[in-house]
């Protein structure tokens, strides 16, 4: 069974706090719910399935189902880091496609400022349980290095260059200039990158991607749901999810599970890489988003460094437009999981909802796609693709 | 600077890995070996990644691997370099190169196994450059 056009995406909410001192997280997450129901034109009775990930607080659906006076058929709270919500778009629509539920929310929020949780440079937290912790934990692996040394591998590979990774943070920013929300506005050149202070070689301060509170919820609904309500119709076509890990000490940093997660969404969708005009890809950091942009075959292995030079990724002159709210580079990075807000860029891309300076012309197929945990050692890999209808 | 003052932080051994860790203790480093399918791994565990039998040993290595990639972070209170080196036996383990100077770590540099005390003893595998 196939999930093509069997689902659509009807409601999209990203909650404007970047500093979040005076709300709770059930309430972040709540506020997201609302807003993605307001925008789907539909209430809470309509709902009858969730989707929430370890950033939901206590015990996730059964928590935010309480909190929110929810009354469901189905449920799912899978977790692969940041990537979850996209999952979650795929997951949603296998749900409706089997008749499991019509009318899926998922929602995300966290607020890491306003806790001043340790992030990125510190040691990464990992259960007591966790088979690796024993084997890693006394390295001192934090989120930036695990990244920077898949950066420094593709670099001695590939010839990948700071500059060349730079790029990328460049283009963000020339997005992230019209988006009011954006926590970073100001537009960036290659030297501002390259001359910003080294956080973990080769990865400099602006490689990095914000920190920040915030939220977002998408509803994902059934075609007979979806044409009952007066929105622009994005419909799923295709979805594709795979872990990646260290493969028994086999370790091969120079590519993502997006080498799997990638072909399996664009097989369903009957589409490839060349057809599409938007693209949401996950941008902890630099590096992320190069690999990514190369494993989902938007260019050959080894090469993403050349592509995304030159501004490939600025809307209106590049041939790949990507993240155009500013992205987690540049804009947000609600709970330290950018996927949520992905998607929800493609959604407004796809409606024509995008900033009219940022807004690709006749956009009707995009794709999202994220890399949750952590690419130096194990992480959960997901793509989306959709079209307008 | 020797990184060794950084205070690395103790692993926690449990009923499967403390042979693991006592070797450790006693200066060998030991990876996973399946009798099964005959191939190595790491970390090693109890069931082989590879074929899922539960015939596993500890095998002791040689201690000479190559980096395959490296970061310095720059931004601790000691700076520090984690890598992963390739063993000659063939897989890679996450590590620090340590007792060098952190400008001059390239990957493919052959280094050698030593032992650094984490937080309350334990000796923990690390290496360093020939």
């Amino acid at each position: 069974m196939s999930i093509k056009g069997k689902a659509y995406i009807v409601g999209i909410y990203e909650h404007p706090t970047r500093k979040a001192d005076d709300k709770s997280l059930a309430q972040l997450h709540a506020e997201s719910a609302k807003g993605a129901l307001e925008d789907a034109g539909l209430t809470r009775a309509d709902v009858d399935g969730y989707f929430c990930a370890g950033d939901a607080p206590g015990l996730g659906p059964l928590s935010m189902t309480d909190y929110l006076g929810l009354k469901l058929r189905h449920m799912d709270s899978t977790d692969s880091g940041g990537s979850s919500y996209i999952i979650h778009v795929g997951h949603a629509a296998e749900a409706i496609a089997a008749g499991k539920c019509s009318v899926a929310l998922i929602t995300l929020a966290g607020r890491p400022r306003s806790e001043g949780q340790a992030t990125g440079t510190a040691q990464r937290a990992t259960g007591g349980n966790a088979p690796d912790a024993q084997f890693e934990n006394p390295y001192g692996p934090a989120t930036a290095n695990m990244y920077a040394m898949c950066a420094m591998r593709h670099m001695h590979q590939y010839g990948t260059t700071s500059e060349q990774l730079a790029w990328i943070k460049v283009a963000a920013s020339h997005h992230a200039q019209h988006n009011p929300h954006a926590m970073l506005r100001d537009v960036v050149t290659v030297e501002d990158v390259v001359n910003s202070p080294m956080i973990a070689d080769p990865l400099h301060r602006l490689d990095c991607c914000v920190i920040s509170d915030g939220g977002g919820a998408i509803i994902v609904a059934s075609p007979e749901v979806a044409r009952s309500l007066k929105r622009p119709k994005v419909r799923i076509i295709g979805a594709g999810e795979a872990p990646k890990h260290q493969m028994g000490g086999h370790v091969d940093l120079t590519y993502s599970g997006a080498v799997w997660s990638g072909p399996a969404a664009f097989a369903e969708a009957g589409v490839k890489p060349s057809d599409i005009k938007y693209a949401s890809i996950y941008d902890s950091f630099t590096i992320t988003v190069l690999m990514q942009i190369e494993d989902l075959g938007f260019c050959e292995k080894g090469q993403g460094g050349k592509f995304v030079a030159d501004g490939n990724l600025i809307s209106g002159t590049g041939k790949l437009p990507f993240n155009t709210d500013g992205g987690g580079l540049c804009n947000n990075h609600p709970a330290n999981r950018g996927g949520l807000t992905k998607v929800v860029e493609a959604v407004r891309q796809l409606r024509g909802e995008a900033h009219p300076a940022v807004q690709v012309r006749n956009c009707d197929l995009a794709i999202a796609h994220g890399t949750g945990g952590s690419l130096g050692t194990r992480h959960g890999a997901a793509t989306v693709i959709m079209e307008r209808e | 600077m020797p990184s060794q003052e950084r205070k690395i932080q103790a692993p926690q051994p449990n009923p499967e890995t403390k042979a693991f860790w006592d070797a450790a203790a006693a200066g060998r480093l030991m990876i996973g070996k399946c009798t099964g399918c005959g191939q190595v791994h790491y970390y090693p565990r109890a069931i082989c990644p590879y074929c899922l039998s539960d015939k596993t040993e500890l095998q002791q290595a040689s201690g000479n691997g190559t980096i395959y990639t490296y970061s310095v972070m720059r931004r601790a209170p000691i700076p520090y370099a984690i890598a992963y080196v390739t063993l000659q036996e063939g897989v890679s383990m996450m590590t620090n190169i340590v007792d060098c100077d952190l400008d001059q770590i390239r990957i493919g540099q052959p280094v050698r196994l030593v032992f650094k005390p984490s937080e309350g003893g334990q000796p923990v595998p690390m290496f360093t450059p020939v």
